[in-house]
């Protein structure tokens, strides 16, 4: 058994108000390595604050948050956003491609900060695009893809640098079914490759393919 | 697995990746690039151009001016009409020699209607030669440097002595036939004759003198009467100073000279280079380069604003550069890169501009166009100067971006 790549104890985050809200209140989780953990739960469940807070994208008030063993919280911001670029692939919603440029250098981007370098950037990017099965767009502006290979596109950016594991955010919001289900078909072959899996979704068939799902209501999961 | 301090390496950015990524965010929108670009490039053009003009400007008057005019001084006399005394006392030449600053100086005059000139006895039937007859003291053939091809200068000795003695200007000496003096020929000046001492070949100043008989000053007033007073052909004082001293010469002079009445004196100086360049400075350079700086600031309001524009557009952008391990000084230098590039681009073809224009009014005007390399060279870091200044709060607004707020967009 692999050592867990999430640990969650009783972790917090609480919104100070007026009216303060506490979004995550002790939270407790582990992801095991290649684990494919989907978290769902109604709008204003927490979900957000969860994801951030996975994605050392928020510092949780109180508990212990470890990321591949490592414990966040006394790190320092330098720390936390080289463990977020060097150990998490981030997949949103909205893609975020940078539109004006080549699918290639927006794969190629993530490697401007972790240090790759430059001779091996390109062909990295292109093994990576061969991946996700994008090599024929590699050269299109990110602008003229559609949905479906746009999501792609971004998670070939969210591999490149080698992750622990890939945070989705409701990957396939902005997809039309046919394009949902081929990227919901990549992430499972990503996971059967021995990547881990954290989904956060608020749609029960995207969660269900999972291995297992983990239910959120007012901040609490269960 | 217990990990201290170092646990993962932290994320970098490489200069080489700051340049690429300034060049593709500015080659994203390329029309409102070049438009950022324009306040810069008009500021530092109109820079680069009044600088430019100002030192080409200065250096036609550098021309104009050399040191011979300026070291020229002429004292001349004042009176309206003729007056008894003579303006310049006998020793007017040993008192501006003792002042400061003084190389040579001395008196001349024109003599009023001396008599034709004749190499030829006056009893022989040719008419003589029409030539000016100028007495001077022996410091003016000094003070105007004279240089001689045959013979000697007369000195305060034959001054003194009203030695009737003549030193011939080239020409006039061409004119009366005289090439040598060795046997010191004589010359009639209406019917007194003169031994001719020297020829001269060449002068700096009063090139009139090379058509004319230099008799000593004593000897000519000894002969004609003193000079006259109140008309044009009245007695002038040429004084040769040191490089810088004219003006101080010029204001002592009188007093020297008629310590009782210096207004008797009017004193002629060389027009002061530092007042004219001053001139030039005052009305051109100051009202342009006053432009030249709005322009700057313009330019400058103009980057900052499509820089901050950018920012906001890119919230999105500036949130996954995040997610994917750039720091918040990564974002701003990423920021400040473009502005400043954006600023260098405006500051090199603004300097291109403006160096163009000052070379076009040069040929225009026909001047030599003058351009100070400490002027020029810098100007295009100007231009990046104003965009890195102009980027700042606009950078320092991407840091303060919060990844998780932008990534929700």
């Amino acid at each position: 058994m692999t050592s867990p790549v999430v640990e969650f104890a009783g972790v917090t985050r609480t919104y100070p108000g007026p009216p303060e809200v506490r979004a995550l209140r002790e939270a407790d989780l582990v992801v095991g390595g290649s684990e494919y953990v989907a978290v769902t739960g109604p709008s204003g469940s927490g979900k957000s604050t969860f994801l951030n807070v996975v994605g050392l994208l928020d510092r949780p008030d109180g508990g212990v948050y470890r990321l591949d063993g490592i414990d966040t919280a006394t790190l320092p911001e330098r720390d936390r956003t080289a463990l977020r670029g060097r150990r998490i692939g981030f997949v949103f919603q909205s893609f975020h491609l940078v539109r004006h440029r080549s699918v290639v250098e927006n794969v190629t981007m993530a490697m401007i900060y972790t240090g790759v370098s430059r001779r091996l950037r390109a062909g990295r990017a292109l093994e990576t695009l061969a991946r996700v099965g994008l090599t024929h767009r590699a050269y299109a502006r990110a602008g003229h893809l559609s949905g479906g290979e746009a999501q792609r596109a971004a998670i070939a950016r969210a591999l490149v640098n080698r992750p622990s594991m890939l945070l989705c955010d409701e990957p396939t919001g902005n997809l039309d079914s046919a394009n949902a289900e081929a990227v919901l078909e990549l992430i499972d072959e990503l996971n059967a490759d021995g990547l881990t899996i954290l989904m956060v979704t608020h749609d029960p068939a995207v969660a269900g393919r999972a291995h297992r799902t983990v239910r959120m209501k007012d901040g609490v999961l269960r | 697995m217990k990990r201290a301090a170092k646990v993962v390496p932290a994320t970098r950015l490489s200069p080489r990746d700051v340049v690429e990524e300034a060049v593709a965010g500015m080659l994203a929108r390329p029309g409102r690039a070049a438009l950022t670009v324009l306040g810069t490039l008009l500021g530092v053009a109109a820079f680069v151009t009044v600088l430019g003009l100002t030192s080409t400007v200065e250096g036609q008057i550098s021309n104009r001016f050399t040191a011979l005019v300026a070291t020229e001084v002429v004292v001349q006399d004042a009176a309206e009409q003729a007056r008894a005394t003579p303006a310049f006392p006998a020793d007017a030449e040993r008192r501006l020699d003792a002042l400061n600053g003084v190389r040579s100086a001395g008196i001349f005059w024109e003599v009023p209607d001396p008599g034709a000139l004749s190499a030829r006895r006056p009893t022989a039937q040719a008419p003589g030669e029409d030539l000016k007859v100028l007495a001077a003291s022996p410091g003016y053939l000094r003070a105007i440097h004279a240089r001689l091809s045959a013979g000697r200068f007369f000195d305060t000795w034959h001054d003194a002595q009203h030695q009737r003695v003549v030193v011939l200007g080239s020409g006039a000496a061409g004119r009366l036939g005289v090439t040598w003096v060795d046997n010191q020929p004589a010359v009639f000046i209406g019917g007194t004759p003169f031994a001719v001492i020297g020829i001269v070949d060449d002068v700096d100043r009063r090139a009139d003198t090379l058509l004319s008989a230099v008799v000593p000053a004593g000897t000519a007033e000894a002969l004609w009467g003193a000079p006259p007073s109140g008309a044009n052909t009245s007695a002038q004082a040429l004084v040769d100073t040191k490089i810088g001293a004219a003006r101080q010469v010029g204001g002592e002079a009188p007093l020297a000279l008629r310590p009782e009445d210096p207004a008797r004196f009017k004193v002629v100086l060389p027009p002061d280079p530092q007042t004219l360049r001053e001139g030039v400075h005052t009305d051109l350079g100051t009202l342009f380069l006053a432009l030249a700086a709005v322009c700057l600031v313009i330019g400058a309001v103009g980057i900052a604003n499509t820089t901050l524009v950018a920012v906001l557009e890119r919230v999105g952008e500036i949130g996954l550069r995040r997610s994917l391990g750039a720091r918040r000084r990564h974002v701003a230098i990423h920021f400040l890169a473009e502005s400043g590039t954006l600023g260098l681009i405006g500051g090199l073809i603004g300097t291109s501009v403006g160096v163009a224009a000052v070379v076009a009014v040069a040929v225009l005007r026909d001047w030599t166009p003058l351009l100070q390399p400490a002027t020029v060279l810098p100007a295009p870091l100007v231009g990046a100067a104003t965009g890195l200044v102009a980027g700042l709060y606009p950078a320092w607004r991407a840091s303060r971006i919060e990844p998780a707020d932008a990534l929700r967009r």
